[in-house]
């Protein structure tokens, strides 16, 4: 546990190094709270993808505290923030659900990292002695069905696949049966990208939760939304209209050993409440995390 | 849909701009406010943004206002002009090496569709007569050669692949000794993506530069990229020296200010936009445009130049004065469906007529499904009643009903569509018109 939370730290010590390098430069040249201040904090949190909104609305409540509490140091300045979004991360989110059989749907835009997040999570299941099935549910991106089968010869999971161009729908009803009648515990079901503003892939995506509200009502559901680091705002935009199609239970955040700040996901976890789960911080099978709130706001703003 | 936001900012905040003459400077700056809050939304990165809305608070501030123009137009055209300044003024192309072949190198972050594009841009330079091959550099993404080939054959394009266990540069070498003999004049190849900081990826392209000179190094962009996308861009150019840019997914409703704050600090031109899924959806990328559809304004001349490119020149004339006189009828509605299906989806198209962007006609969004149904009913029409719909009473509606399977609801809105469509038709044409003569208008401000 203690390798996997050097892990996590490591895979955001780029972020907490450009954060918190600039923040202490930045506090060590305000000698008193003024706005100069605050507009370097908002530029601060605007080059981490935090978006204008969600900035506002952290800063106008740091602002108030520092005037309630008569706060003159600067330094106190970044413990509030560090306070605040541990506070935003980390509220109303309940513990992970360990009930069994459990289906696992992964949803997002082309290329965020779904098909890798598939593989990091079936082996995680794996490694803890479930039973798991992953469904090629990706029929659509040109040699997807194969990169998956790569990922579930490295895990050593069975997979159920059926050829380029089949309904997915029919693939999750086949796997469904399939984890019946195997007594599997999981299924991680892999989908194919796509953009949120196209409509029709949005209704096959319906499609697929309808046949796993009928065939497996009795399977406790979890469904990702995979978001890459590097997006911008459209990330919330993401976010709001997959919760249309589909009720997402959580994020992954993939490619935190970027460069990106991540801080997109204050923003979404502000505005539509949607917890991170689990964090991808590389391209091999174990480069996957959990999400821990307080090592983000530790690891963000640290002491 | 993409950048409604801006659009409506701008819209707001400029109303207020009152009277004329000179623009005064608190005018200016309460705009500029927008302008800059609306830019970062749109992921424009910040130090861009800061730079962006001082030059244009210079430029405007004691401005003329032109006679033709209201203050809040006048302010929308300064920083139409800057936006477009930013972004380039001219579109630019794929440069051919003047000793063939020509070597394309794709470079890029992991997941921003570079595969795909490399299928993508195969297709557009075969259209020019070239005869390109894909190598396939990605040895370490799992089934990411058989997606090449995959991709290479839809397109009709030659693969050469040495599989996963041999050297991307060693792949190059040999795939330019391959395209001596087999006659291909273009080599694109797919790389892996790759961090910007993973040092060891970058010395690999470093290495495939430095011993296969390609003509141009593109970096292929996500255009949903945020403001990591400088340091992104900064990186790759100061490593490569890139050429040019690709950016993708711009189908999505992204605003797209990564564009922007890559083509200012590394000045590199954005040369193609991918903007769907289909092989063919590889458009070049007009920067002078991008930055008037940022503005909201739409996207009228690609629509134009994307319908010419498909409909021949005489049809287009004939039709051009059909919508004009309101003469077109089913039958050209039927044709034009048609000829839509052939262009790309029809909400693609939708995207890029102005005003489509203002929201108000959300009830027209059509998908493709929509489509086919539309072209049952208009196939149940006789001859005449597509050419005068004025004829079509209950009855006929009724016949027509049964003959698609459909109800007649869905046949009479089909004609109140056709009826608004009509309207629509003639004054986007009127505004082609306008806007070839030069008298460019802002629809949002009628
Ligand atoms: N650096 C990094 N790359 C990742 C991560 N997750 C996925 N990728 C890469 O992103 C690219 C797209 O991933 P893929 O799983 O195919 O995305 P999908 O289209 O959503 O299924 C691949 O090259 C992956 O190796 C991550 O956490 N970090
Ligand atoms: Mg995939």
């Amino acid at each position: 546990m203690a390798d996997l939370f050097k892990k996590l730290k490591d895979g955001l010590f780029k972020t907490r190094n450009n954060i918190t390098d600039r923040i202490n430069s930045v506090l060590s040249s305000f000698k008193t709270i003024d706005e100069d201040l605050f507009d370097e904090l908002e530029e601060i949190l605007i080059t981490s993808d935090v978006g204008v909104e969600t900035t506002m609305k952290l800063l106008e409540g740091i602002k108030k505290e520092v005037k309630e509490q008569k706060i003159n140091d600067p330094k106190a300045v970044i413990e509030l923030l560090k306070q605040e979004v541990l506070r935003v991360m980390s509220k109303d989110v309940a513990p992970v659900s360990n009930e069994y059989p459990q289906i696992i749907v992964l949803i997002g835009v082309n290329g965020v990292g779904k098909t890798t997040s598939v593989g990091k999570i079936a082996n995680r299941y794996k490694q803890a002695g479930k039973k798991v099935l992953i469904a090629a549910a990706d029929t659509f991106r040109a040699a997807a069905i194969e990169q998956l089968e790569v990922w579930s010869n490295r895990v050593g999971a069975d997979i159920i696949k059926h050829q380029e161009g089949a309904d997915p729908a029919a693939i999750i009803f086949d796997a469904i049966s399939a984890a019946k009648s195997r007594k599997t515990d999981v299924i991680i079901c892999d989908t194919a990208g796509r953009l949120h503003n196209k409509k029709n892939l949005m209704e096959e995506l319906k499609k697929i939760f309808r046949i796993i509200d009928r065939e497996y009502p009795e399977a406790h559901r979890e469904v990702y939304l995979v978001l890459d680091a590097t997006t911008g705002q459209n990330a919330i935009i993401q976010a709001k209209v997959f919760k249309e199609a589909a009720d997402i239970t959580g994020i992954v955040l993939t490619k935190l050993d970027g460069t990106a700040k991540g801080g997109i996901v204050i923003a979404i976890k502000s505005e539509l409440n949607v917890p991170v789960r689990l964090v991808g911080v590389g391209e091999k099978i174990d480069d996957l995390q959990d999400f821990d709130p307080v090592d983000f706001a530790n690891a963000i703003f640290p002491e | 849909m993409a950048f409604e936001g801006l659009a409506n900012k701008l819209q707001e905040t400029l109303k207020k701009l009152r009277g004329s003459g000179k623009l005064n400077e608190k005018d200016v700056k309460e705009a500029m406010r927008e302008v800059k809050m609306a830019l970062l939304e749109a992921d424009v990165n910040f130090k861009v943004v800061k730079d962006f809305v001082s030059r244009v608070t210079d430029r405007a501030v004691g401005h003329e206002v032109m006679e033709s123009l209201t203050p809040g137009q006048q302010v929308i055209k300064i920083v139409n002009d800057e936006l477009t300044q930013l972004m380039g003024n001219t579109q630019s192309k794929i440069v051919f090496s003047s000793k063939p072949p020509t070597i394309i190198m794709m470079v890029g972050l992991q997941g921003a569709g570079k595969t795909t594009t490399c299928g993508k841009l195969a297709l557009n330079l075969k259209k020019q007569g070239k005869k390109p091959i894909l190598v396939a550099c990605d040895i370490y993404r799992p089934a990411a050669i058989k997606q090449l080939h995959v991709v290479a054959g839809q397109v009709e394009a030659d693969v050469f692949s040495l599989g996963d266990k041999t050297k991307p540069v060693d792949i190059c070498k040999a795939a330019i000794e391959h395209a001596s003999k087999s006659g291909n004049d273009v080599l694109i190849i797919d790389t892996a993506g790759r961090l910007h900081i993973n040092e060891e990826l970058m010395d690999e392209l470093l290495e495939i530069k430095d011993n296969i000179r390609p003509t141009e190094i593109m970096l292929v962009v996500d255009s949903m990229t945020g403001q990591d996308a400088v340091n992104v861009a900064e990186s790759f150019n100061q490593k490569l020296g890139l050429d040019g840019v690709i950016l993708t997914k711009l189908d999505g409703d992204t605003r797209g200010g990564a564009a922007l704050s890559i083509k200012a600090v590394t000045s590199k031109p954005i040369k193609y936009a991918g903007m769907g899924e289909k092989m063919s959806d590889l458009e070049p990328f007009h920067p002078d445009r991008m930055a008037s559809r940022i503005l909201g304004m739409g996207d009228v001349l690609s629509l134009i130049e994307k319908a010419q490119l498909n409909i021949d020149d005489k049809k287009a004339m004939e039709l051009e004065k059909k919508i004009r006189t309101q003469q077109f009828s089913f039958e050209d509605f039927l044709d034009q469906l048609q000829q839509m299906k052939k262009m790309g989806s029809l909400s693609q198209l939708v995207d890029m007529i102005p005003g489509m962007n203002a929201g108000k006609l959300k009830g027209m969004e059509v998908d493709d499904k929509e489509i086919v149904r539309v072209e049952a009913i208009i196939k149940s029409m006789t001859k005449k009643e597509r050419l005068e719909p004025s004829i079509l009473n209950g009855s006929r509606r009724k016949r027509i009903a049964l003959g698609s399977g459909t109800t007649i609801q869905d046949v009479n809105k089909i004609i109140k569509n056709f009826e608004q469509t009509r309207k629509m038709m003639k004054q986007f044409a009127d505004m082609g018109k306008d806007m070839k003569k030069g008298k460019k208008r802002l629809p949002f401000f009628r």
